[in-house]
């Protein structure tokens, strides 16, 4: 076994720990946002996607590129974006109590 | 890899990580995407000064960038609200078929005899990579009624099932032991894109989410094998933290429907139906349905409502109805609150996101373990567009496909108004016999319609 393959392993070991540690307390009204917010981030195969593209130099491998880059980006993009509108609507309730108070004011 | 791209690739998993944080409170939630967003940009810009481009390597991933901009874009701009599931079911889809592609043309790479250790990962994403493309997309079908949402089910499923995945093991293995043969990742791919499809096919369109969700994790760990295959450092870090964390969101997902993982997956809605359908045997049993202005009356001189809303008030966008009838209400002296379920709607928090969108003060909006003992109080539940979560058959009939989910207490209720656009059964696919129930009052329409209808007539009375 490799050096590079035991860093390899140890990022992954690692990297599964603070993956279950850092949501364990979501609350359930997060849940479908943080699968979104997730599924966004793994759209990095990206980076994999644009490395296999890069040296592509036969028919198979323009094909593969071509498609793996533009699922990835598709992945990456919409993940974002999707995310991001759900969590917008969360905005609405923090301005729905200064947007009580203005009223009263003005009127 | 030079000294400068691991350190690119370092901040990005820390921002991965923060974002992942900030995304679990409520709080930072939205903050927490944009940071991970711009992991996301640190990461690939820090990949690009690695590259030997090739003519045709520019021209197909600018092509490539440009095509899938375009469709993420527009297609999570422009869709709706309720749609929002299948839409994160279908961007889930693509970055597992991604993950496969990746493996196979770095796999084709390796020559006649590749490593183990380089050769493991890549199977492994190949597979993984393509149940989860598969599964999204028949995940994204039923939600997105192309095909129904019910579960499909036949004789000996499980037992095929567990064939073919027999098959996909030995096949990997075949292929690691043997050679890369190019048509054996073919076969290879084919037989998971099957398991992927077979896989959800049993499955009902209400466990759709924690479907999804599980198909995420299987994306996370394919982009994290397809790291180990490609040595790099970036995939298998976010790749690990989005197998983990969405493994552990799976779990939380079905707990929160009371229901675990195995039952979720494998316990086949379809298997117990029949002796559901024949066990409740409420079809053919009469109801009484109500018009607008009695129903008026009996909400104006309660004393206490409480609004149950489900999907059916996603759909009709009558969130801002409902909003104006409690106001109307309280206006009057009533006191109104509403009870969410954790899975009302198609999505956990649904029903939070679209009250929260119509200004609905956050204080009455009630979660179901603080809400279900003041149903008894209650004079009227006003049940808008729910149907599965408040059916007592999850408690009464332990025939039932949803025995064991905590419902809300609406049949505890003086009186109860279930506003519903039919008596088509909900998303389960079952009867519910609280819409027999000798205080209940049927609504039949849309349910913004209906609920500008009793506004009026409350108006009037």
């Amino acid at each position: 076994m490799t050096n590079n393959l035991l860093n390899e392993l140890t990022f992954f070991v690692l990297a599964v720990f603070v993956g279950i540690e850092v949501i364990s307390k979501v609350p359930t009204i997060l849940h479908t946002p943080l699968m979104s917010g997730t599924n966004a981030i793994h759209g990095i195969i990206l980076v994999g996607a644009i490395v296999i593209a890069a040296g592509a130099n036969s028919p198979v491998t323009i094909i593969l590129g071509l498609v793996a880059v533009t699922l990835a980006t598709t992945n990456v993009i919409g993940g974002f974006v999707v995310t991001d509108r759900m969590l917008e609507m969360f905005k609405g309730r923090q301005q729905a109590k200064p947007s009580q108070t203005i009223p009263s004011k003005t009127t | 890899m030079s000294t400068a791209i691991a350190i690119a690739y370092l901040v990005a998993a820390v921002l991965f990580i923060l974002g992942l944080k900030q995304l679990s409170s409520p709080k930072g939630a939205r903050n927490g995407n944009f940071t991970a967003a711009v992991g996301m940009v640190i990461a690939l810009l820090a990949t690009l000064p690695l590259l030997h481009f090739t003519t045709a390597g520019v021209v197909i991933i600018l092509i490539g960038v440009v095509i899938g901009t375009a469709v993420g874009a527009v297609g999570a701009r422009m869709v709706k609200m309720t749609a929002i599931p299948q839409m994160v079911a279908l961007f889930n889809g693509v970055g597992g078929g991604a993950a496969a592609l990746v493996a196979v043309a770095e796999l084709l790479t390796f020559g006649v005899h590749p490593s183990f250790s380089e050769a493991f990962p890549s199977v492994f994403s190949i597979v993984i990579g393509s149940i989860s493309f598969a599964g999204s997309m028949i995940a994204f079908a039923k939600l997105q009624e192309l095909m129904t949402g019910t579960p499909i089910t036949y004789p000996g499923q499980q037992i095929v099932n567990g064939l073919l995945a027999a098959a996909i093991i030995g096949f990997a293995i075949a292929v690691l032991a043997v050679a890369s043969v190019p048509f054996s990742f073919l076969a290879l791919m084919l037989l998971a894109l099957v398991l992927g499809v077979a896989f959800v096919l049993p499955i009902g369109g209400a466990d759709m989410p924690v479907v999804i969700s599980l198909l995420n994790a299987f994306t996370g760990l394919a982009v994290a094998a397809s790291g180990f295959t490609l040595n790099n450092f970036a995939l298998i870090v976010a790749g690990t933290l989005v197998g983990a964390s969405g493994s552990l969101l799976t779990k939380l997902m079905s707990d929160a429907m009371g229901r675990s993982l195995t039952n979720v997956l494998f316990g086949a809605f379809g298997q117990i139906q029949a002796s559901a359908t024949a066990a409740g045997g409420v079809s053919g049993r009469s109801v009484r349905a109500g018009n607008a202005e009695d129903l008026a009356t009996l909400l104006a001189y309660s004393q206490r409502v409480i609004i149950v809303p489900g999907y059916g008030l996603a759909v009709a966008q009558a969130q801002h109805a409902a909003r104006e009838l409690a106001e109307l209400l309280e206006k009057r002296g009533v006191e109104v609150t509403y009870a969410i379920h954790p899975v009302a709607g198609r999505m956990p928090g649904h029903m939070n996101v679209l009250l929260a969108e119509a200004n609905v003060p956050y204080e009455q909006l009630k979660e179901m373990d603080d809400v279900n003992d003041e149903f008894k109080n209650a004079d009227v539940a006003l049940i808008v567009g729910a149907n599965d979560v408040v059916n007592p058959s999850a408690r009464n009939s332990p025939g039932s496909p949803i025995y064991g989910m905590p419902i809300l207490n609406a049949d505890q209720a003086k009186n109860i108004i279930f506003m519903k656009r039919s008596m088509r059964p909900g998303f389960a696919g079952i009867d519910n016999e609280l819409m027999y129930g000798p205080n209940t009052v049927m609504f039949f329409g849309d349910a913004k319609d209906s609920l500008t209808k009793l506004v009026n007539a409350v108006k009037a009375a």
